[in-house]
């Protein structure tokens, strides 16, 4: 875990993540999230969890971000134009999202263990797609399966949504 | 050196600007982004505590990375459904500006 590549990663994952709300084009901003996403991954294989990581990319870049792409080009959405802004809304929302971070920030400078760096790792070698597959068919084999059902209802739902005949 | 506390706050930096997004766009696609942004805040979080608290085998604690596994899944479906809905919204509306839609029925 190198600072200099923590902050790198950290600085682009926040900038595209910014660029994500700020820009005006649809596709950009789904652009603009995958790269976010890639950042996210890169943190996440930084605390040595390498297969969340892939998954992160595989899910979000690969298949999450087709979808979000698919929709907006299927919309034929175009660059919104401007409206009046709402300035007591706009300032309004700025104030409770900055009141959230500097809560976050409290929180995190409250906590004891948030000044310690990470502890090295003891064990050799890294199974971690078999401790997590392991602990996901043991101790959560029952969450697994509704998680099962759970995609099942999405695909009929979606199904369903996209058939149904709207006056 | 980098340690837990620069995590959680780069991950509740990311938390605000999606929380931002939803509060100040009125795009609804770019707002369905944002709340994307803020379910991977939470999994940063929860990814680093992991790597913090290790178990007894020196390994990190896997259930934490269980646990954002369901929650990439189950934010995959939800994009799913979502998008849907903002489909069959549009065919029935031709607009993605949530301004425009202020009516419970139609």
């Amino acid at each position: 875990m190198s600072p200099i590549l923590f902050w790198l990663f950290a600085f682009v994952m926040l900038v595209f993540g910014a660029a994500v709300v700020i820009n005006r084009n649809p596709i950009a901003s789904a652009l603009s999230l995958v790269v976010c996403f890639m950042g996210l991954s890169a943190l996440f294989i930084s605390l040595d969890a390498f297969f969340i990581g892939i998954i992160q990319v595989l899910v979000y870049a690969g298949a999450v971000m087709v979808l979000f792409l698919f929709i907006i080009m299927l919309l034929d959405l175009r660059v919104e134009e401007r409206r009046k802004i709402n300035l007591v809304a706009f300032v309004g929302g700025l104030a409770v999202a900055f009141a959230l971070f500097v809560q976050i920030c409290f929180v995190v400078d409250q906590l004891g263990a948030a000044k310690q760096a990470f502890p090295s790792l003891r064990a050799a070698k890294m199974d971690d797609v078999h401790n997590v597959g392991l602990l996901l068919f043991t101790n959560y084999n029952l969450p697994f399966q509704i998680i099962g059902v759970l995609v099942l209802v999405a695909t009929i739902g979606v199904v369903v949504l996209s058939k149904r005949e709207l006056r | 050196m980098v340690t837990l506390g620069q995590y959680l706050i780069v991950s509740g930096l990311l938390f605000t600007i999606g929380f931002a997004g939803v509060l100040l766009r009125r795009n609804i696609i770019i707002i369905f982004m944002s709340l994307e942004l803020m379910l991977n805040a939470a999994n940063l979080s929860l990814v680093a505590f992991s790597r913090f608290r290790l178990g007894v085998d020196g390994m990190p604690n896997y259930n934490a990375q269980v646990f954002v596994f369901f929650i990439i899944t189950v934010a995959a479906a939800e994009v799913a459904v979502g998008l849907a809905i903002i489909v069959a919204l549009y065919r029935a509306r031709q607009t993605t500006h949530v301004e425009d839609i202020n009516s419970l029925k139609f």
